[in-house]
């Protein structure tokens, strides 16, 4: 069960936090450049910190306790493939939500 | 189709965002669904998708709230997960810049990966563009996005509590991160700063506060920008 406090504190910081990302550079900075080297970090904030977040629930997921499980991991492997071929999100979903009913129904 | 007036702008702007309602309707249903399981009320679970439209940042900050992380290590890793937005601001600037700070903020408030996919690419494609019809256009685009985020996030938390726990939602959410993520693979050095993080992250999981996740995103960051520098000036040498 979530706190009640932490979570109006986690939905007011991070409204507040977001808009400071969004309008940061629009509001504020105008147009004077950033330098490259931050540039080229904040490329892959994205594309580091979403697998970093997903992988250990990929490998061991809460709902099995920790345990590995067959259907899950391939459900995950079918969204990102189908994600990376197809470049279509929805169509990654798609496939991985199938993957994932099929496998538990098969193992059931 | 040309763009004439602030009008046809905002029309065309409608029209061209449109597709991202696909996206748009099951992203916010789901997460109204899983806030609802987490045990957030309606009330609760709209104010967060009204105060916060992000999507990633949401379900992150559900997620590590669930798993009872400390309170600024949900707020520090959400916001990891949305410093792209500020990369959107920074490449918005230059098209957006001198319009008033009124639209500016109410901009930033609806900037979304779809909204500033959806403006990049008419403000380059169209670059004679007035600042009014730019502005015109933007807020065309966020008009068929921004109020199904609401709409559906209720009508997920609406939902919520009557679906049983044989659905195995839990993995809804590892599954939708990982269709989103796929497409961000443009180039050898966003998978190697994705396989970096996700190996990281498995490697710290023992790290306390849930900080591992901080480390690995770090990890990743790095080791992206790096294989852009190298992979870039293997290219100079080539090209000599």
């Amino acid at each position: 069960m979530i706190d009640k406090t932490t979570l109006w504190i986690v939905i007011i910081g991070l409204g507040i936090g977001s808009f400071g990302l969004r309008f940061v550079f629009t509001g504020l900075v105008g147009d004077r450049e950033m330098p490259a080297w931050l540039l080229r970090h904040l490329r892959y904030t994205a594309v580091a910190i979403l697998p970093a977040l997903v992988a250990p629930q990929v490998l061991a997921p809460a709902a099995t306790g920790g345990e590995f499980d067959p259907a899950r991991f391939t459900a995950a492997i079918v969204a990102l493939a189908v994600g990376v071929i197809t470049k279509n999100v929805l169509l990654a979903i798609i496939s991985g939500a199938a993957t994932l009913y099929g496998l538990l129904w098969l193992l059931g | 189709m040309a763009i004439t007036t602030t009008k046809s702008a905002f029309r065309k702007g409608i029209a061209d965002a449109a597709p991202f309602v696909l996206v748009i309707v099951p992203f916010s249903t789901l997460f109204g669904i899983l806030a609802t399981e987490a045990g957030l009320n309606v009330f609760e679970t709209l104010a967060f998708s009204v105060v916060v439209i992000a999507g990633a940042a949401q379900f992150t900050a559900l997620q590590l709230m669930q798993e009872n992380a400390p309170t600024a290590i949900v707020l520090a890793s959400a916001l990891a997960v949305n410093l792209r937005m500020a990369m959107y601001s920074a490449s918005l600037t230059p098209y957006i810049g001198a319009a008033p700070l009124w639209q500016r903020a109410l901009a930033a408030y609806v900037t979304v990966d779809q909204s500033y996919v959806c403006a990049m690419a008419q403000y380059e494609k169209e670059p004679d563009m007035t600042i009014r019809e730019r502005m015109s256009y933007f807020f065309g685009c966020v008009t068929p996005i921004i109020p199904l985020w609401y709409l559906f996030t209720l009508v997920g938390a609406l939902l919520g509590t009557q679906i049983p726990q044989s659905w195995a939602l839990d993995f809804a959410l590892p599954i939708t991160f990982l269709a989103m993520i796929a497409p961000m693979f443009r180039t050898p050095a966003h998978v190697v700063a994705a396989l970096v993080a996700s190996v990281t992250a498995l490697a710290a999981a023992g790290v306390p506060y849930s900080l591992g996740l901080i480390l690995a995103g770090l990890a990743g960051m790095i080791a992206g920008a790096q294989t852009e520098l190298w992979s870039e000036r293997r290219a100079q040498r080539a090209a000599l």
